[in-house]
């Protein structure tokens, strides 16, 4: 029987690594994944696991703590925010092109300045390339569920990279929701021993991790790193079925809800997904024919599942909860511009809503507004604004 | 010398090695491979051994940075390994007995 418990997103995390007991952890704190680290290191001092801890000095010391780590042979985790994220830059295209599965939990924060503590997805997204597996969470339960699953694709032999679980920083992480936990021993059959196939500890067969990569060599390993991420896909996928058959909760690389019918759609990360949620039910109960769509996988960008799927509507608002400063839209909305270009899928007509910076409350009217447009696009044909900010002071 | 290394894993460092068949983040995955990275094409200037005067006294043997020094069971040193020796003259500048000549790549 599952557990019912009350967690914050971050307990949710700090949990799911209890039960995971990976063989170290360095972490910084920076709020608001502070809590992270905190109740882990209680679990540590407890006795609750036998994993290394290690008190860093700064973020960019946390991940490099996480790297020599992991290529020593260890199953390693750190969880960061922010600024924090951004300190850990460098580190992180090394993690990933080393292809080392670091887990990393990422509480979604604005990444300053203007100095600001509240929830938005540059940081995340500002690592969007840098080679880690993005997993989005909408609530402490997925938080939870990702965080389980993330060990087993990115310690799969054909991925072998890094996973970012993120969720929305105090929305989520300190919101304390109803979870369903998996017993201990579950977690342990599931996620299973990490048994690296080539380790800096192994004596038997000394390697050399990190040497020098020139021009001959260099391409032909991104063309590989590429490619473990292409596969990622599929992995994740297995990992999501397995994990169904355990829990009986489903995951995909996007969730659809009330699409089947629906003529608009937004598609939308994280904890506004929940919002949005509650909108379209209202709308639903309207008779209007809203659905949504919500990305759990960034990266890799599920290309043709997205297309195909977007190309059912009519109308679509892609929600952007972080401003790439491109003067063409949000980091979410020119991935699927540019999937459903590359699919040949022109039927729906697109806009970005750029909403929430720096921890903006989104409400419901603001996402009932987001829809009302879309119902009047479909109803003139006719596109006014692509780009569009949602909630800002005009 | 190491003979561990097959012949897939010495292809794995080749300058034409494809990206499914190298080794994984640039990993060295087996110790001891250096001799499979030939630097001798780096020379500009090469040692020559001139048997008849060698008094097989070693002093150029452990003065060689890239062990190109050949020396063979009995002890006896054989010539030069012209895969890996990068020309630095050094044995040849050790030895008493000017049983080293020390001449420009093409001759």
């Amino acid at each position: 029987m599952a557990i019912r418990e009350r967690l914050s997103g971050n307990e949710a995390i700090a949990t799911a690594m209890k039960q995971i007991n990976p063989d170290v952890v360095a972490a910084f704190p920076i709020t608001p994944s502070t809590e992270v680290p905190q109740y882990f290191s209680t679990f540590v001092a407890d006795g609750a696991v036998d994993t290394e801890f290690v008190a860093v000095e700064s973020e960019h010391s946390a991940l490099s703590a996480c790297v020599g780590a992991s290529a020593a042979g260890g199953r390693t985790m750190t969880a960061t925010s922010a600024n924090g994220l951004a300190l850990m830059w460098e580190v992180l295209y090394i993690a990933s092109s080393l292809r080392l599965p670091i887990i990393l939990a990422c509480v979604n924060r604005t990444l300053s300045g203007p100095l600001n503590i509240h929830n938005d997805h540059s940081d995340s997204m500002g690592a969007r390339d840098s080679g880690w597996i993005q997993i989005y969470s909408e609530n402490n339960q997925e938080a939870y569920d990702n965080m389980l699953m993330a060990s087993r694709i990115a310690e799969h032999p054909d991925v072998l990279l890094p996973v970012m679980v993120c969720q929305d920083g105090f929305i989520t992480s300190h919101a304390i929701e109803n979870i369903d936990l998996v017993e201990d021993s579950k977690v342990k059959d599931f996620v299973g021993e990490y048994v690296p196939d080539m380790y800096l500890l192994n004596k038997e067969n000394p390697i050399a991790v990190g040497p020098l990569d020139h021009f001959t060599h260099c391409f032909e390993h991104k063309r590989q790193q590429a490619e473990a991420m292409k596969i990622a896909k599929k992995v994740i996928l297995q990992v999501s079925e397995e994990f169904s058959r355990l829990t009986g909760r489903n995951y995909s690389l996007f969730e659809e809800y009330m699409t089947q019918d629906a003529e608009v759609v937004t598609v939308v990360l994280n904890s506004t997904a929940g919002t949005a949620k509650y909108v379209v039910d209202q709308l639903r109960a309207q008779g209007k024919k809203v659905g949504l769509i919500k990305p759990r996988v960034f990266r890799p960008f599920p290309v043709d599942e997205l297309a195909t799927a977007l190309s059912r509507f009519k109308a679509v608002a892609v929600m952007d909860k972080a401003e790439s400063f491109n003067a063409a839209g949000g980091p979410l909305y020119t991935d699927i511009t540019s999937a459903l270009y590359s699919k040949g899928v022109f039927g729906p007509k697109l806009v970005n809503y750029i909403y929430g910076l720096g921890g903006r409350d989104v409400k419901a009217d603001d996402i009932e507004f987001v829809y009302n447009q879309l119902l009047e696009i479909t109803g003139t044909g006719k596109v006014d604004s692509v780009f569009n900010y949602l909630g800002v002071r005009e | 010398m190491n003979t561990k290394l097959s012949n897939d894993e010495i292809r794995i460092v080749t300058p034409d090695v494809k990206w499914k068949d190298i080794t994984r983040g640039g990993t060295i995955s087996e110790a001891a491979n250096a001799r499979l990275f030939k630097t001798g094409d780096w020379r500009s200037m090469k040692p020559v051994w001139l048997q008849e005067k060698c008094k097989q006294c070693l002093l150029c043997y452990p003065v060689c940075p890239d062990t190109s020094v050949l020396v063979n069971e009995e002890g006896m040193m054989t010539g030069f390994d012209y895969d890996h020796c990068k020309g630095c003259g050094v044995c040849a500048k050790v030895c008493p007995f000017k049983a080293i000549d020390f001449v420009e790549e093409s001759k």
